[in-house]
């Protein structure tokens, strides 16, 4: 009998403000220890938090995103929490009034070898606003831990979804979209080493259709590959237990990368009793409708809303536009791209998702960073567009722009790759190839059509790349196959 | 609502207070009294009253998202000798 793993998340994910969240020391990542813990991120005596409007204002955007109600009213409390890594002796987060109410996104899953695509829609129970707390070092203190309390602070937003997944798939895919959504609505870096962007996985099994099972939650993972495997662990290891006769007990587990398993951490069972009450070091936070009108005029057009625009209007596969909608720098750059010639999409989304892409990848760096802009790589679509140019040519002044830059046209120019249309060059360029090649000319001729990409290759390189290619092969193959 | 002295520990325990017996059985006295009270007011009807998050009804003032804090770390860290390359130190905290 199968079982059914029912996947829900939280993610952690730092919002992209200059300052705290309760003070005003900076969240710049990798200074050195303490030198961004002011008093208020001390917990010294007397010091009191005054909330940041950027982070209010973050967090508005993305309930926006994802057509979340957006709390008029909502009320921070204290979360008891006894650890050095932030020195208050409790977490300001929010309990019973979180700034964002319900929300979903939708998710798309991508055909595999056993299923087809499809759609999923991932319901959000709420998204709050709380500090990070400081980082612990264990190293080489002789029995002393370490405490940094630089982020200390950081605001956080911790968006919780139903448990809405089925497989560790699902679950990446959606943690996936979220990276994608944060970044897009720039609320977020979305830096998964900086830690930007943290998962927790409460997993379960049970048989399909059944009430759901005791819950299991991962802790901290920090980047989709250990996301995935930690889930698949923890499911595997949830059934074999329970084929075993055994039971699963709700509890806290820690996964091992190097061993690649879940452990139990918390295993008290008052860990969770963290005994929430309202801060009365902060007031009620009003969002009015205003303010909200004000940050909806700011959004950009969502990756889900371009993906289906891409595919409804401009003709593309869903593939193409999953790949475009990556980034917003991505979606970007093929927009301006796109408006150099326009009616072009398809070979847009080609140059983009290949030329363009490989050679970031070759040289790890990001769409943002990409040294070719826009007008450049128009300017050479053009030209391949109304037949001044072949694709293989292009690939040349592609390959020119991206080292040394400059205008395409000049190139073109300069490195004569203008394609030859002129049947009087083609035909005594290839009269001379015939006339050099004897022997493979009788190769072809006995019957060995192979032969024929022999031609084709020196054909091109006589031409440095420019003749038109469907003219060279007709001619080509009219020359080759005449009897003298 | 009545409260066991074994209530009076486990609150204890979570908010890491040391209490002796005799401690515990007057906080235990004392806090029967205030949940005394307290099930007095929960008598009343409240049916339709927004809860109360404040003693205050003001709402919370925004700062703007500017840096403003220097770094002071020398000055904080001279109230301690438990420092090392800039990090606090405190007993050693294992999960």
């Amino acid at each position: 009998m199968k079982w059914e793993i029912v996947i829900g998340l939280e993610v952690h994910a730092q919002l992209s403000t200059s300052s705290k969240i309760f003070s005003g020391a900076s969240t710049a990542f990798g200074a050195e220890a303490n030198t961004q813990a002011c008093a208020v991120d001390l917990a010294l005596p007397g010091v009191l938090p005054v909330l940041n409007r950027g982070a209010v204002e973050r967090a508005i955007k993305f309930g926006l995103a994802v057509g979340a109600h957006i709390a008029p009213r909502s009320v921070f409390s204290r979360k008891n929490y006894f650890y050095p890594d932030l020195p208050k002796g409790y977490q300001i987060s929010q309990f019973d009034l979180p700034i964002i109410g319900q929300g979903a996104l939708t998710i798309c899953v991508p055909e595999t070898t056993t299923e087809k695509a499809y759609e999923k829609l991932v319901r959000l129970t709420r998204a709050h606003l709380e500090e990070d707390a400081g980082k612990s070092l264990h190293e080489d203190f002789r029995g002393m831990t370490g405490i940094d309390l630089n982020r200390a602070g950081t605001p956080l937003l911790e968006i919780v979804s139903e448990p809405d997944m089925r497989s560790a798939t699902e679950a990446v895919i959606y943690a996936k979209m979220l990276h994608t959504l944060v970044r897009w609505i720039g609320i977020c870096d979305g830096n998964m080493q900086e830690g930007s962007l943290r998962f927790d996985a409460n997993v379960s099994v049970r048989r399909p259709g059944a009430e759901l099972g005791a819950r299991r939650e991962i802790k901290n993972l920090n980047s989709f590959r250990f996301l995935q495997q930690a889930i698949e662990y923890e499911a595997q290891w949830q059934i074999d237990t329970l084929e075993a006769g055994g039971k699963v007990q709700q509890a806290t587990v820690l996964f091992d990368s190097d061993k690649c398993e879940t452990r139990a951490m918390r295993s008290k069972e008052d860990a969770h009793d963290y005994r929430y009450f309202p801060d009365p070091d902060l007031l009620p936070v009003a969002i009015d409708a205003d303010w909200i009108e004000r940050v909806r005029k700011t959004l950009p057009e969502l990756p889900l809303a371009k993906r289906a625009r891409y595919v409804a209007d401009l003709d593309l596969s869903a593939y193409d536009a999953d790949t475009l909608t990556s980034s917003r720098e991505m979606a970007d750059l093929f927009e301006a791209t796109l408006s150099e010639v326009p009616g072009e999409a398809k070979l847009c989304a080609n140059w983009l998702m290949g030329d363009v892409s490989a050679s970031l990848n070759r040289e790890d760096r990001d769409v943002a960073h990409c040294p070719i802009s826009p007008q450049q790589l128009g300017g050479v679509l053009k030209r391949i567009v109304d037949g001044t140019i072949s694709n293989f040519a292009a690939k040349e002044v592609f390959k020119t722009l991206w080292s040394e830059g400059g205008d395409p046209d000049v190139i073109i120019e300069e490195k004569g790759l203008k394609q030859i249309s002129d049947v009087g060059t083609l035909e005594a360029m290839i009269d001379k190839i015939i006339a050099d090649n004897a022997a493979q000319v009788a190769e072809y001729r006995s019957g060995k059509e192979k032969v024929f990409g022999f031609f084709v290759g020196l054909a091109m390189k006589a031409s440095k790349g420019s003749a038109n290619p469907a003219q060279m092969q007709e001619i080509l193959k009219r020359k080759l196959s005449n009897q003298k | 609502m009545s409260l066991s002295i074994g209530d009076v520990y486990k609150i204890a325990r979570l908010a890491r207070l040391g209490m002796t017996e005799q401690e515990a059985e007057e906080a235990h006295t004392q806090l029967l009294s205030i949940f005394s009270l307290i099930a007095e007011m929960q008598a009343v009807d409240t049916t339709g009253i927004l809860p109360m998050s404040h003693a205050q009804d003001l709402t919370q003032r925004l700062r703007e998202d500017v840096v403003t804090e220097k770094d002071q770390r020398e000055l904080f860290q001279s109230t301690t000798s438990h420092i090392k390359n800039g990090l606090y130190l405190v007993p050693q905290v294992i999960e």
